[in-house]
Protein backbone atom coordinates (compact mmCIF):
# COMPACT_ATOMS: atom_id res chain seq x y z
CA UNK A 1 0.00 0.00 0.00
CA UNK A 2 1.29 3.14 -1.00
CA UNK A 3 1.39 5.93 1.63
CA UNK A 4 -0.57 8.46 -0.43
CA UNK A 5 -3.61 5.74 -0.33
CA UNK A 6 -3.15 5.70 3.96
CA UNK A 7 -2.34 9.48 4.24
CA UNK A 8 -5.29 10.47 2.08
CA UNK A 9 -7.85 7.83 3.55
CA UNK A 10 -6.98 9.24 7.04
CA UNK A 11 -7.45 12.95 5.92
CA UNK A 12 -10.42 11.77 3.72
CA UNK A 13 -12.16 9.89 7.44
CA UNK A 14 -10.85 12.88 9.40
CA UNK A 15 -13.15 15.43 6.60
CA UNK A 16 -16.27 12.61 6.83
CA UNK A 17 -16.10 12.50 10.63
CA UNK A 18 -16.44 16.52 10.80
CA UNK A 19 -18.83 16.59 8.09
CA UNK A 20 -20.69 13.94 10.49
CA UNK A 21 -19.97 16.26 13.88
CA UNK A 22 -21.49 19.84 12.07
CA UNK A 23 -24.31 17.84 11.20
CA UNK A 24 -24.82 16.35 15.12
CA UNK A 25 -24.02 19.24 16.79
CA UNK A 26 -25.77 22.04 14.07
CA UNK A 27 -28.91 20.59 13.45
CA UNK A 28 -28.81 17.86 16.04
CA UNK A 29 -29.60 14.99 13.08
CA UNK A 30 -26.94 11.68 12.58
CA UNK A 31 -25.50 12.11 9.29
CA UNK A 32 -26.38 8.84 7.37
CA UNK A 33 -26.49 8.91 3.86
CA UNK A 34 -29.61 6.39 3.35
CA UNK A 35 -31.80 7.60 5.82
CA UNK A 36 -31.50 11.66 4.31
CA UNK A 37 -32.01 10.37 0.93
CA UNK A 38 -34.43 7.33 1.86
CA UNK A 39 -36.74 9.48 4.36
CA UNK A 40 -36.79 12.40 0.90
CA UNK A 41 -37.68 9.47 -1.40
CA UNK A 42 -40.48 8.12 0.52
CA UNK A 43 -42.00 10.90 1.61
CA UNK A 44 -41.79 10.21 5.43
CA UNK A 45 -39.41 13.20 6.00
CA UNK A 46 -40.87 16.56 6.99
CA UNK A 47 -37.53 18.84 6.70
CA UNK A 48 -37.61 17.93 3.18
CA UNK A 49 -35.45 21.29 2.54
CA UNK A 50 -33.24 20.43 5.10
CA UNK A 51 -32.16 17.00 3.48
CA UNK A 52 -32.22 18.46 -0.33
CA UNK A 53 -29.62 20.83 1.10
CA UNK A 54 -27.23 17.80 2.16
CA UNK A 55 -27.34 16.49 -0.95
CA UNK A 56 -26.90 18.90 -2.94
CA UNK A 57 -23.66 19.68 -1.18
CA UNK A 58 -22.92 15.72 -0.51
CA UNK A 59 -23.57 15.81 -5.19
CA UNK A 60 -22.48 19.20 -6.06
CA UNK A 61 -18.93 20.08 -4.36
CA UNK A 62 -17.72 16.69 -5.18
CA UNK A 63 -18.96 17.62 -9.09
CA UNK A 64 -17.26 20.92 -9.10
CA UNK A 65 -14.10 19.08 -7.68
CA UNK A 66 -14.07 16.50 -10.17
CA UNK A 67 -13.33 19.24 -13.34
CA UNK A 68 -10.04 19.39 -12.15
CA UNK A 69 -8.93 16.60 -9.76
CA UNK A 70 -10.44 13.71 -11.77
CA UNK A 71 -11.03 11.05 -9.68
CA UNK A 72 -10.84 7.15 -10.72
CA UNK A 73 -14.23 5.32 -9.79
CA UNK A 74 -13.80 2.18 -11.87
CA UNK A 75 -17.39 1.42 -11.95
CA UNK A 76 -18.32 -1.54 -13.46
CA UNK A 77 -19.78 -1.74 -17.19
CA UNK A 78 -22.26 -4.40 -16.43
CA UNK A 79 -25.91 -3.08 -16.18
CA UNK A 80 -27.33 -6.48 -14.03
CA UNK A 81 -24.22 -6.04 -11.71
CA UNK A 82 -25.05 -2.32 -11.28
CA UNK A 83 -29.42 -3.19 -10.66
CA UNK A 84 -28.80 -5.89 -8.52
CA UNK A 85 -26.27 -3.81 -6.22
CA UNK A 86 -28.49 -0.85 -6.56
CA UNK A 87 -31.43 -2.69 -5.54
CA UNK A 88 -30.07 -4.70 -2.55
CA UNK A 89 -27.90 -1.55 -1.22
CA UNK A 90 -31.39 0.38 -1.26
CA UNK A 91 -33.33 -2.35 0.21
CA UNK A 92 -31.09 -3.82 3.01
CA UNK A 93 -30.15 0.39 4.01
CA UNK A 94 -33.52 0.82 4.69
CA UNK A 95 -34.48 -2.59 5.70
CA UNK A 96 -31.50 -2.13 8.44
CA UNK A 97 -32.31 1.37 9.20
CA UNK A 98 -28.72 2.70 8.15
CA UNK A 99 -25.33 2.18 5.94
CA UNK A 100 -21.02 2.85 6.61
CA UNK A 101 -22.24 6.73 7.26
CA UNK A 102 -25.09 6.16 9.93
CA UNK A 103 -24.25 2.67 11.06
CA UNK A 104 -20.31 2.69 10.79
CA UNK A 105 -19.24 6.47 11.27
CA UNK A 106 -22.06 7.88 13.30
CA UNK A 107 -23.08 4.60 15.75
CA UNK A 108 -19.57 2.98 16.49
CA UNK A 109 -18.40 6.33 17.32
CA UNK A 110 -20.77 6.34 20.37
CA UNK A 111 -20.21 2.31 20.45
CA UNK A 112 -24.04 2.13 19.83
CA UNK A 113 -24.66 -1.87 20.19
CA UNK A 114 -26.80 -1.50 16.49
CA UNK A 115 -24.72 0.43 14.78
CA UNK A 116 -21.74 -2.21 16.27
CA UNK A 117 -23.74 -5.40 15.08
CA UNK A 118 -24.88 -4.12 10.95
CA UNK A 119 -20.95 -2.97 10.71
CA UNK A 120 -20.04 -6.18 11.29
CA UNK A 121 -22.98 -7.98 9.56
CA UNK A 122 -22.78 -5.74 6.56
CA UNK A 123 -19.35 -6.18 6.01
CA UNK A 124 -19.03 -9.99 6.75
CA UNK A 125 -21.30 -9.89 3.62
CA UNK A 126 -19.57 -7.65 1.60
CA UNK A 127 -16.50 -9.77 1.85
CA UNK A 128 -18.54 -12.86 1.25
CA UNK A 129 -20.09 -11.77 -1.60
CA UNK A 130 -16.34 -10.54 -2.99
CA UNK A 131 -15.30 -14.08 -2.58
CA UNK A 132 -17.79 -15.70 -4.37
CA UNK A 133 -18.40 -13.03 -7.32
CA UNK A 134 -13.94 -12.63 -7.76
CA UNK A 135 -12.45 -15.61 -6.83
CA UNK A 136 -15.34 -18.12 -7.55
CA UNK A 137 -17.55 -17.26 -10.02
CA UNK A 138 -15.08 -14.85 -11.66
CA UNK A 139 -18.11 -11.69 -12.29
CA UNK A 140 -16.80 -8.82 -10.74
CA UNK B 1 -29.56 28.26 9.05
CA UNK B 2 -30.02 24.48 9.61
CA UNK B 3 -29.96 24.08 5.50
CA UNK B 4 -27.08 25.99 5.40
CA UNK B 5 -25.02 23.79 8.11
CA UNK B 6 -26.59 20.57 5.94
CA UNK B 7 -25.21 22.12 2.52
CA UNK B 8 -21.89 22.53 4.30
CA UNK B 9 -21.70 19.24 5.76
CA UNK B 10 -23.05 17.42 3.04
CA UNK B 11 -20.16 19.21 0.58
CA UNK B 12 -17.81 18.33 3.05
CA UNK B 13 -19.17 14.70 3.64
CA UNK B 14 -18.66 14.57 -0.46
CA UNK B 15 -15.35 16.31 -0.40
CA UNK B 16 -13.95 13.78 2.36
CA UNK B 17 -15.46 10.84 0.24
CA UNK B 18 -13.66 11.91 -2.81
CA UNK B 19 -10.22 12.49 -0.46
CA UNK B 20 -10.33 9.35 0.96
CA UNK B 21 -10.60 7.21 -2.53
CA UNK B 22 -13.98 5.99 -1.38
CA UNK B 23 -15.75 6.96 -4.51
CA UNK B 24 -13.31 4.26 -6.26
CA UNK B 25 -15.41 1.13 -6.14
CA UNK B 26 -12.10 -0.90 -7.05
CA UNK B 27 -10.69 -0.07 -3.47
CA UNK B 28 -13.86 -0.30 -1.72
CA UNK B 29 -14.33 -4.11 -3.49
CA UNK B 30 -10.54 -4.50 -2.32
CA UNK B 31 -11.15 -3.80 1.36
CA UNK B 32 -13.94 -6.22 1.04
CA UNK B 33 -11.40 -8.63 -0.98
CA UNK B 34 -9.86 -10.20 2.01
CA UNK B 35 -9.22 -13.50 0.24
CA UNK B 36 -7.14 -11.84 -2.74
CA UNK B 37 -5.24 -8.07 -2.82
CA UNK B 38 -6.82 -6.77 0.03
CA UNK B 39 -6.66 -2.99 -0.03
CA UNK B 40 -6.85 -1.81 3.81
CA UNK B 41 -7.25 2.14 2.74
CA UNK B 42 -11.06 1.81 4.22
CA UNK B 43 -9.74 1.25 7.74
CA UNK B 44 -7.63 4.41 7.52
CA UNK B 45 -10.61 6.09 6.17
CA UNK B 46 -13.35 4.63 8.99
CA UNK B 47 -10.55 5.30 11.97
CA UNK B 48 -9.80 8.91 10.45
CA UNK B 49 -14.23 9.83 10.75
CA UNK B 50 -14.01 8.28 13.64
CA UNK B 51 -12.10 10.66 15.71
CA UNK B 52 -13.83 14.02 15.30
CA UNK B 53 -16.97 11.89 15.79
CA UNK B 54 -16.05 10.68 18.76
CA UNK B 55 -15.20 14.08 19.88
CA UNK B 56 -19.09 15.33 18.59
CA UNK B 57 -20.78 13.29 20.54
CA UNK B 58 -18.60 13.35 24.02
CA UNK B 59 -19.58 17.30 23.53
CA UNK B 60 -23.48 15.88 22.01
CA UNK B 61 -23.28 14.48 26.44
CA UNK B 62 -22.70 17.26 27.95
CA UNK B 63 -25.49 19.45 26.27
CA UNK B 64 -28.84 18.80 25.66
CA UNK B 65 -29.53 20.97 22.51
CA UNK B 66 -27.64 21.25 19.54
CA UNK B 67 -26.32 24.48 18.73
CA UNK B 68 -28.62 25.27 16.10
CA UNK B 69 -31.55 24.86 19.42
CA UNK B 70 -32.85 21.08 18.39
CA UNK B 71 -32.89 18.56 20.33
CA UNK B 72 -30.11 15.74 19.97
CA UNK B 73 -30.65 12.18 19.52
CA UNK B 74 -31.68 10.61 22.62
CA UNK B 75 -29.60 7.39 23.51
CA UNK B 76 -28.98 4.49 20.87
CA UNK B 77 -31.60 2.07 20.44
CA UNK B 78 -30.16 -1.75 21.79
CA UNK B 79 -32.62 -3.92 20.07
CA UNK B 80 -30.75 -6.11 17.29
CA UNK B 81 -33.68 -7.33 15.45
CA UNK B 82 -34.05 -9.64 12.45
CA UNK B 83 -34.44 -6.23 10.09
CA UNK B 84 -31.38 -5.11 11.41
CA UNK B 85 -29.68 -8.44 10.20
CA UNK B 86 -31.05 -9.31 7.32
CA UNK B 87 -30.96 -5.39 6.35
CA UNK B 88 -26.36 -5.56 6.96
CA UNK B 89 -26.96 -8.69 5.09
CA UNK B 90 -28.31 -7.59 1.91
CA UNK B 91 -26.63 -4.25 2.08
CA UNK B 92 -23.08 -6.12 2.30
CA UNK B 93 -23.93 -8.09 -0.39
CA UNK B 94 -25.12 -5.06 -2.78
CA UNK B 95 -21.91 -3.01 -1.52
CA UNK B 96 -19.74 -6.21 -2.52
CA UNK B 97 -21.00 -6.64 -5.89
CA UNK B 98 -20.76 -2.76 -7.30
CA UNK B 99 -18.17 -1.53 -4.72
CA UNK B 100 -20.75 1.56 -3.93
CA UNK B 101 -22.57 2.39 -0.65
CA UNK B 102 -25.15 5.05 -0.41
CA UNK B 103 -22.96 8.19 0.42
CA UNK B 104 -19.89 7.52 -2.65
CA UNK B 105 -23.46 6.77 -4.93
CA UNK B 106 -24.34 9.79 -4.27
CA UNK B 107 -20.80 11.89 -4.42
CA UNK B 108 -19.70 10.29 -7.50
CA UNK B 109 -23.05 10.90 -9.51
CA UNK B 110 -21.77 13.97 -10.92
CA UNK B 111 -18.57 12.17 -12.90
CA UNK B 112 -19.96 8.63 -12.88
CA UNK B 113 -21.97 8.42 -16.19
CA UNK B 114 -25.15 6.89 -17.30
CA UNK B 115 -24.12 3.52 -14.58
CA UNK B 116 -24.32 6.11 -11.78
CA UNK B 117 -27.92 7.30 -12.72
CA UNK B 118 -28.77 3.97 -13.00
CA UNK B 119 -27.45 2.73 -9.41
CA UNK B 120 -29.04 5.32 -7.60
CA UNK B 121 -32.65 4.38 -9.60
CA UNK B 122 -32.03 0.78 -8.41
CA UNK B 123 -31.57 1.77 -5.33
CA UNK B 124 -34.18 4.31 -4.57
CA UNK B 125 -35.92 1.65 -6.06
CA UNK B 126 -35.08 -0.52 -3.05
CA UNK B 127 -35.25 2.02 -0.79
CA UNK B 128 -39.10 2.08 -1.59
CA UNK B 129 -39.33 -1.38 -1.46
CA UNK B 130 -38.10 -1.73 2.31
CA UNK B 131 -41.29 -0.86 4.32
CA UNK B 132 -43.05 -3.71 2.78
CA UNK B 133 -40.81 -6.27 3.26
CA UNK B 134 -40.60 -4.80 6.89
CA UNK B 135 -44.42 -5.47 7.85
CA UNK B 136 -43.95 -9.28 6.10
CA UNK B 137 -40.77 -9.87 8.42
CA UNK B 138 -42.62 -7.91 11.25
CA UNK B 139 -45.44 -10.20 10.83
CA UNK B 140 -43.49 -13.43 11.24
CA UNK B 141 -43.63 -14.56 14.91
CA UNK B 142 -40.64 -14.74 16.28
Amino acid sequence: MAWQDWSFGLLGGVMIGMAGAIYLLGNGRIMGASGILGGLIDGSARDRAERAAFLAGLIGLPAVLALWLMPQTHLTGNPGLILAGGLLTGLGTRLGNGCTSGHGVCGISRLAPRGIVATLVYMLAGALTVALARHVWGVI
Amino acid sequence: MHRLIAALAGGLFGAGLMVSGMIDTQKVQGFLDVFGAWDPTLAFVMGGALIPMSLAWAVARRRDRAFGGRPLPGPAGRRIDRSLILGALLFGAGWGLVGLCPGPALASLGFNGIGGWLFLLAMGLGMLAAPHLRRRIDRQPA
